[in-house]
């Protein structure tokens, strides 16, 4: 089975992104592959280790963002693919579906694509869904438990409501929710693996496509108003206390 | 001159940051409490390849640099110092020990399962009489035919009642022509009849390690379980005291680091006087002081680190990062409780724990006093490295993946 893994680079969660002259800003924080790409990876990778296989890295970006796929190597992908090329601008994300779903083509054979459910920097969640729209496979969401077997997937959604079944036939897109199980430490020889590893470009002419052009701009950026909290404490035993708070609590007109 | 660290490196400290704050660091505090190790612990260290980071592939290790140990254990002991422990007795006491001075067969049958994380190793020297002054000791071990039995009692061995496996060193010539050649080094499967062991209880530190004695009673151990020559014992255990202490440099390295990361959280979120105390002049004195030792602790040890890859001797080196690092985490751990005033000497913070441990660091492993003579030592020119029968190997990027 051919297995490919989609992931992005991002400033680590404990980052503090700002914006600063209209522009988004993490200072010089470290980028680390999207935590929630690492739940895919460990899904690609448990999928490999009951069907047999291989699983292939994916990600759009520059030079830098080849750590987001050594770490899936480090992980035990087995190889790993940069989409790159000078003719990109700004990308949203029917443009990087565009990117990803001409690779998974030009890959060939690919039996099942993974993502994380969102990108913690965008936050937007639907490359998934327009990647497999553009392929034309079905788009198995938020997915917690992945059994695939002869041609087919059965797939246990999270959703907000409660647990959903769906099947589909491969190949398919899959999105994996947090539920899906921890993800692995890289292994040191892992780590060793991702280091050593060449990691081919594929440019628009590979891919056989033109640039693709992002669709939405963002003509504004801006930083979360600040917020102004004043943090008392109640003290007295605990029933006391509660009476305090509720009274509070309604002079503030909160009940 | 390069001073900046290989993505390998960078990757190999993320994965064990990310081990220790994510699996060990929720539930320290409640084991530590409790005086008890935290029981998956070694387990997962074994299994992620923890124990045997830095030994070549073909004897079960993972085929990381010396850096790469150091590197680990800055980060094992910015969570708790018992995890640094478990590498300084496991890793640099025995393991290191067996593929510095074992045979071939030998490393195959301690080192491969040691490495591999399958056993646990602990080195025992220290006695109930004797700590720094290693000659002193009295154990002993009996030549009998093909075997030797071993007599006498071991004392504040760290994973005393946890390891399958002891490098022991005893005397073996009650009429030494020196002092230094009564001793002989062991590989002792604990299994074996006549051992006798427990864990001691009620020390400052380390509550979630396991520290504590060994006693053997006419034990049976094959001759072909001794490291090196008859005699050697000394020299043996003077090089994994090398290798301890540069375990134990980086892990005090990675205290002074959670002193200053809690350090820096809690004085900008603590406000007196109408401003955060991280404004107050006093308390950036003592901030500024656990990130410049934290500096130098580092550049210390990552530069023992590099000499060993080049398989250049550094008893010498290794003594400064050990003394510095280790004084500087109890200071900083020390200032850390001031820094948060009465929360810090509450175990509701961490840093009242960061104070406990650091404290037994500045006496394991040759104390600050005896580190200080050994500094002397060389200063004054009155003691010089010579040439080892066996040397510590050096690393091999491509040997090493074998
Ligand atoms: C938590 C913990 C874990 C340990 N783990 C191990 C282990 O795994 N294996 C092991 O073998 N041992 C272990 N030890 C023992 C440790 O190595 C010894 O405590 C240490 O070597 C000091 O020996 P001692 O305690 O007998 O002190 P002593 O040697 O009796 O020294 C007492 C004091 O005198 C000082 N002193 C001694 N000689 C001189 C001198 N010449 N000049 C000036 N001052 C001197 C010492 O520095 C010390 O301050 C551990 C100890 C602790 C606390």
């Amino acid at each position: 089975m051919k297995i490919v893994v989609c992931v992005k680079q991002v400033p680590d969660s404990a980052a503090k992104v700002t914006v600063e002259n209209g522009k988004v800003t993490w200072g010089d924080a470290p980028l680390v592959i999207n935590p929630w790409d690492e739940f895919a990876v460990e899904a690609a990778l448990r999928q490999k280790e009951a069907l047999g296989g291989t699983v292939t890295a994916v990600t759009i970006g520059g030079e830098g963002t080849k750590d987001a796929l050594k770490h899936a190597l480090a992980m035990g992908a087995d190889d790993a693919i940069l989409v790159n090329d000078p003719a990109l601008g700004t990308l949203d994300t029917q443009a990087v579906a565009q990117l990803l779903a001409a690779a998974i083509k030009k890959i060939g054979g690919v039996e099942m694509v993974f993502f994380g459910r969102q990108a913690i920097d965008g936050d937007s969640g639907i490359v998934p869904a327009q990647t497999a729209r553009l392929l034309g496979w079905p788009s198995l969401t938020l997915a917690s438990v992945i059994q695939a077997e002869a041609g087919a997937v059965r797939v246990e959604r999270s959703t907000e409501e409660g647990r959903q079944i769906v099947k589909a036939k491969l190949p398919a897109v899959l999105s994996v929710a947090k539920d899906y199980g921890e993800p692995r430490y890289p292994s040191f020889m892992g780590i060793r693996k991702a280091q050593r590893a060449e990691i081919p470009t594929l440019a628009l002419a590979d891919l056989g496509i033109p640039a693709p052009a992002a669709v939405v701009t963002w003509p504004e950026v801006m930083n979360l108003p600040a917020r102004d909290v004043k943090c008392e404490i109640i003290g007295g035993t605990p029933e006391e206390a509660a009476n305090a708070l509720v009274d509070k609590l309604i002079a503030e007109k909160v009940l | 001159m390069d001073f900046s660290l290989s993505n390998e490196h960078l990757m190999v400290q993320k994965m064990v940051r990310d081990f220790a704050q994510k699996e060990v660091a929720p539930v320290i505090k409640e084991y530590d409490r409790k005086q008890e190790p935290i029981p998956f612990v070694l387990p997962r260290m074994g299994e992620l390849g923890i124990l045997g980071i830095s030994f070549p592939v073909r004897y079960g290790g993972q085929g990381m640099d010396y850096v790469s140990l150091g590197l680990a254990c800055e980060e094992l002991e910015a969570v708790d110092t018992t995890m640094r422990v478990a590498m300084s007795v496991h890793v640099g006491l025995c393991a290191g020990t067996l593929f510095h001075w074992g045979t071939e067969a030998q490393k195959q049958e301690f080192l491969v399962p040691l490495a591999q994380g399958k056993k646990l190793g602990c080195g025992a020297f220290t006695e109930p009489g004797m700590g720094s002054d290693v000659t002193a000791m009295r154990a002993a071990a009996k030549r009998d035919g093909n075997q030797y039995i071993l007599n006498g009692e071991k004392m504040w061995i760290s994973l005393a009642s946890k390891a399958d496996y002891a490098l022991i060193t005893v005397k073996t010539d009650p009429n030494p022509k020196k002092p230094s050649e009564a001793l002989s080094t062991f590989i002792v499967d604990l299994t074996s009849p006549g051992v006798t062991r427990g864990d001691i209880h009620g020390k400052l530190g380390v509550r979630a390690g396991s520290t504590g004695w060994i006693n053997f009673q006419d034990v049976r151990v094959p001759a072909a379980n001794r490291i090196g020559a008859e005699g050697e014992g000394f020299k043996i255990t003077m090089s994994a005291f090398d290798r301890g202490r540069y375990t134990v440099a980086s892990g005090a390295t990675g205290l002074i680091r959670a002193a200053l990361e809690a350090s820096v959280k809690y004085a900008k979120e603590r406000a007196a006087f109408g401003k955060p105390i991280a404004e107050h002049q006093l308390i950036q004195e003592k901030i500024a002081r656990m990130a410049q030792d934290y500096e130098i602790a580092r550049l210390l040890y990552l530069r023992a680190g590099w000499m060993q890859n080049e398989g250049k001797r550094c008893t010498r080196e290794i003594s400064f990062a050990k003394k510095f690092a280790t004084e500087a985490s109890f200071k900083a751990a020390d200032d850390a409780i001031q820094v948060h005033g009465a929360y810090g000497f509450s175990d509701e913070f961490d840093v009242e724990r960061y104070l406990r441990n650091a404290r037994g660091a500045v006496i394991y492993e040759g104390s600050s006093e005896i580190q200080t003579l050994i500094q002397a030592g060389y200063a004054l020119g009155q003691r010089e490295d010579k040439p080892l029968r066996c040397e510590q190997p050096a690393y091999d990027a491509e040997e090493w993946q074998k």
